[in-house]
């Protein structure tokens, strides 16, 4: 199934230098139409308020943590559906259970490579 | 422990007397206390015992609060743990402009890549590629930091804890109750060998399927 790659694509990080890398090599992949939020709260906000067809998002961020906002995603009847990759330095088990028991659509821990972000966007997008 | 030589003797009220006048002002009135439930009567062995072991509790007290104060323990507080937040936050700052401008720098060559042959375009591409991935160092640098960070302050509660318990004005005491933790799955980055790996979190995903 080919991948719509006009979409918009909401990434979702408190550290600026990696909304920046993660914009970059998005862009290598032609996903151009990317916009930003520096945590939880501002990413829902946008999230109700615009069209998004993907959410990469890191966990670690105040005051509305990446889980909390998937959560509030999976609970939204419009956003449900979104498809949502956690890309975090979080790495215990319990932390990717706790996401998968969020509805998390996939799971990356940092530092991760370019290969390993399309990849898992492929796979994430193929099965929207 | 040494022997108490008031056992058994009508000396214990002097000896206690003596003690009062070797002990700060505030245990001046546990002494006192202890004094006028003797009322003046002769101590047993059992109390001679028990008065041997809060003068070695007194001193001990005593030396433990000269030894805080030889060694500076408020600078802990007021200078060593601040100073060492600053240096650690200025490494943030520095490593996140030193990021800032290399990403930079790496946006200038892409821009180029459109004027290079196919093979070298594709060179150039997988260089800079190589680049952002290795810049989230600091992403990950930043997470350890504010880890190291809430250590020195989960320390400083305790020194200022343990120098309002035992300091001489007794002024600098603060209650040893932690604050609200962090919640419980906002670890940070593990150590290279406690991480799972990518493989890891993917077999593990994996099973829920």
């Amino acid at each position: 199934m080919a991948i719509d790659k006009s979409m918009n694509v909401l990434i979702v990080d408190d550290y600026k230098t990696m909304l920046r890398i993660i914009r970059n090599l998005l862009k290598q992949i032609e996903f151009n139409n990317v916009d930003e939020a520096s945590d939880g709260a501002e990413a829902l906000s946008k999230l109700r308020t615009g069209n998004y067809g993907l959410v990469i998002s890191d966990w670690n961020m105040a005051p509305m943590t990446g889980l909390e906002l998937l959560q509030e995603v999976r609970q939204d009847n419009r956003l449900r559906a979104t498809p949502f990759i956690m890309i975090t330095a979080e790495s215990k088990t319990e932390n990717v259970v706790a996401a998968k028991q969020a509805g998390v659509s996939n799971y990356i821990v940092k530092p991760f490579n370019a290969e390993t972000l399309r990849e898992k966007i492929e796979k994430v997008l193929a099965h929207a | 422990m040494h022997e108490h030589p008031a056992a058994g003797t009508s000396e214990a009220p002097g000896r206690l007397g003596a003690l009062v006048l070797d002990i700060p002002q505030h245990d001046i009135a546990v002494a006192e206390r202890v004094r006028a439930i003797l009322g003046g009567r002769s101590l047993s062995v059992a109390e001679a015992a028990l008065l041997t072991e809060i003068e070695d509790l007194a001193a001990t007290v005593a030396s433990t609060r000269a030894e805080i104060v030889a060694m500076g323990a408020d600078d802990i507080n007021a200078s060593h743990i601040p100073s060492a937040t600053d240096e650690l936050d200025a490494i943030v700052t520095h490593t996140a402009t030193a990021t800032d401008s290399i990403l930079e720098s790496c946006e200038q060559l892409e821009a180029m890549m459109g004027r290079l042959g196919r093979e070298d375009a594709q060179t150039l591409q997988d260089a800079v590629t190589r680049i952002y991935e290795a810049c989230s160092f600091q992403d990950i640098t930043g997470q350890r930091i504010t880890k190291i960070v809430a250590a020195l302050q989960a320390i400083e509660r305790k020194v200022a804890h343990m120098i309002g318990l035992f300091s001489p004005s007794g002024a600098n005491g603060r209650t040893s109750r932690e604050p609200a933790g962090p919640a419980s799955l906002l670890n940070g980055p593990q150590l290279p060998d406690a991480a799972m790996g990518q493989s890891d979190i993917d077999a593990l995903l994996a099973s829920f399927d």
